[in-house]
């Protein structure tokens, strides 16, 4: 009885073995083997930021699809993309890094209350409430999904406002699509100028709700010279590269022009500042005088 | 009207998940998205109608004729390891888009003991080949419900207040134990 079952067992085996082996040949699937080396080339953070499934799914695009760009990877940067490039003999091309920023000023805004909320502490389920416990429907409801999300720790709330840090900020837009209120956004590190408000509403209706808000008087859409200031949805749209492209010889008028305080200049060496200098955890007030010129 | 009694019987009153407690571990662990229980669900359902017949052809060819089966166990799942090894060989070179949506969960079936318990379940309960065809689909459907049910609660868990000592494995044994009494009220539906 032993012999039979060991007789048979390792028989099972060996039959199962072969044809596993020979399997293995018949219905082998040529791989590129420049797969592996992408994939190890890529920081296999897998955040999504590439628009693609994961690290794996990005590599096998940028090999396979001469459409894809070898500069999509944001977690991993310029260094990144010039590797990936050399790998797939791809143009590595001069794509503008981007940051993630917020289009509000809440606190110093003043907005309304409309209620106090002692919810499930997340901006998803606040905004069901009635579109959130704000007086302003566009406003940043200050709960931290996006700071949940972000993979890089590259977010915090301070007094009920998200905060970005620039330098640890992949621009991976995991939070851009997070956030319920949309009032994040991808920005070139180079931009010159912002809103700091992502209202739809019209001018009565936030003047009535926040004391900074942008009211959509248009001023800045007529003083910009280089015409690179848009109303999309009553939000004011820059066109950022449109406005790099002008430079800095239009003066800044459309900041200028804006009776809201609401256009502001950015300043380029603290959006883009050295990645190994420790993040600066600015208080609300003097996080927009710092990103002021 | 035995085949129908038999789908409701797999489905709901002897539930391979909730009712026979075996699968547990996908059950648990792939259970947190609806997308990601769907595939599970999926890609048990196609091993194991594959391995019920297998094995089934097996035991009838093999096993009886050289009075091999009180090795039954050891060889099952000697014979659904290789055949997962060898479906996923299979897809990845004639199926590839269905291999990438099976992903990782084809692999991970090797261990499930759902699987292998349809498989012995069929042996101890003297079907046939087609009912037990049919069993193995029942059976498995009975397990994508279940899964997905799960997910669809722990979705929601994801927006709840929970205690932290709570959070996670432990509030998703309790929800397994509940939904497995829910599921009890089932018994005696079908004698």
């Amino acid at each position: 009885m032993i012999i039979e079952s060991v007789v048979s067992l390792f028989g099972l085996g060996f039959v199962s073995a072969s044809v596993l082996s020979v399997a293995s040949k018949l219905l082998a699937v040529e791989e590129d083997p420049r797969l592996e080396v992408v994939v190890e080339a890529l920081p296999g953070a897998n955040c999504g930021g590439c628009g693609f499934a994961g690290c794996e799914a990005y590599a096998a695009a940028v090999i396979n699809d001469p459409s894809t760009p070898p500069n999509k990877c944001c977690a991993g940067g310029p260094d990144v993309a010039k590797r990936i490039a050399e790998l797939t003999g791809k143009a590595a091309g001069d794509a503008d890094p981007m940051v993630a920023f917020r289009r509000c000023v809440k606190v110093e805004g003043k907005v309304a209350k409309k209620f106090d909320y002692f919810g499930i502490q997340s901006c998803a389920a606040a905004k069901l409430v009635q579109d959130g416990p704000d007086a302003c429907k566009y406003s940043c409801l200050g709960f931290g999904d996006c700071v949940r999300a972000c993979p890089f720790d590259a977010m915090w709330i301070e007094g009920d406002l998200v905060h970005i840090s620039p330098e640890k900020c992949t621009s991976c837009g995991t939070c851009v699509r997070t956030c319920p209120n949309s009032i994040l956004e991808l920005i070139p590190r180079r931009s010159r100028v912002m809103v700091f408000c992502s209202s739809q509403d019209k001018g009565k209706a936030v003047k009535d709700v926040c004391e900074a808000g942008c009211i959509s008087c248009g001023a800045c859409i007529k003083k910009c010279p280089a015409q690179c200031i848009t109303m999309v949805d009553e939000r004011i749209h820059i066109d950022h590269k449109a406005c790099l492209a002008y430079g800095p010889s239009c003066g800044e008028a459309c900041v200028e022009k804006c009776p809201r305080d609401i256009l502001r200049c950015l300043n380029p060496d603290m959006i883009s500042a050295a990645p190994d200098t420790e993040p600066a955890r600015y208080p609300d007030e003097s996080h927009v005088a710092d990103l002021q010129a | 009207m035995e085949i129908f009694l038999l789908f409701i019987s797999a489905i709901f009153v002897n539930n391979i998940l909730l009712a026979q407690y075996l699968g547990n571990c996908p059950y648990l662990g792939c259970s947190k998205e609806k997308g990601v229980a769907i595939g599970m669900g999926a890609a048990v359902l196609f091993v194991t109608v594959l391995a019920t017949v297998i094995t089934f052809l097996f035991q009838k060819y093999v096993m009886v004729p050289f009075h091999l089966q009180y090795l039954q166990t050891i060889f099952f799942i000697l014979v659904i390891a290789a055949l997962v090894q060898f479906v996923e060989m299979f897809l990845k070179k004639m199926v590839p888009p269905l291999y990438k949506s099976l992903g990782i969960f084809l692999p991970l079936i090797t261990t499930n003991c759902a699987v292998l318990g349809v498989a012995i379940l069929v042996q101890r309960l003297e079907f046939d080949l087609v009912t037990a065809t049919l069993y193995s689909i029942a059976a498995s459907l009975g397990f994508l419900l279940a899964i997905v049910l799960m997910a669809g609660i722990r979705e929601r868990f994801a927006v709840t207040r929970i205690p932290r000592s709570m959070q996670g494995v432990p509030s998703g044994l309790i929800m397994a134990g509940i939904m497995s009494l829910a599921f009890l009220a089932f018994k005696g539906m079908i004698a």
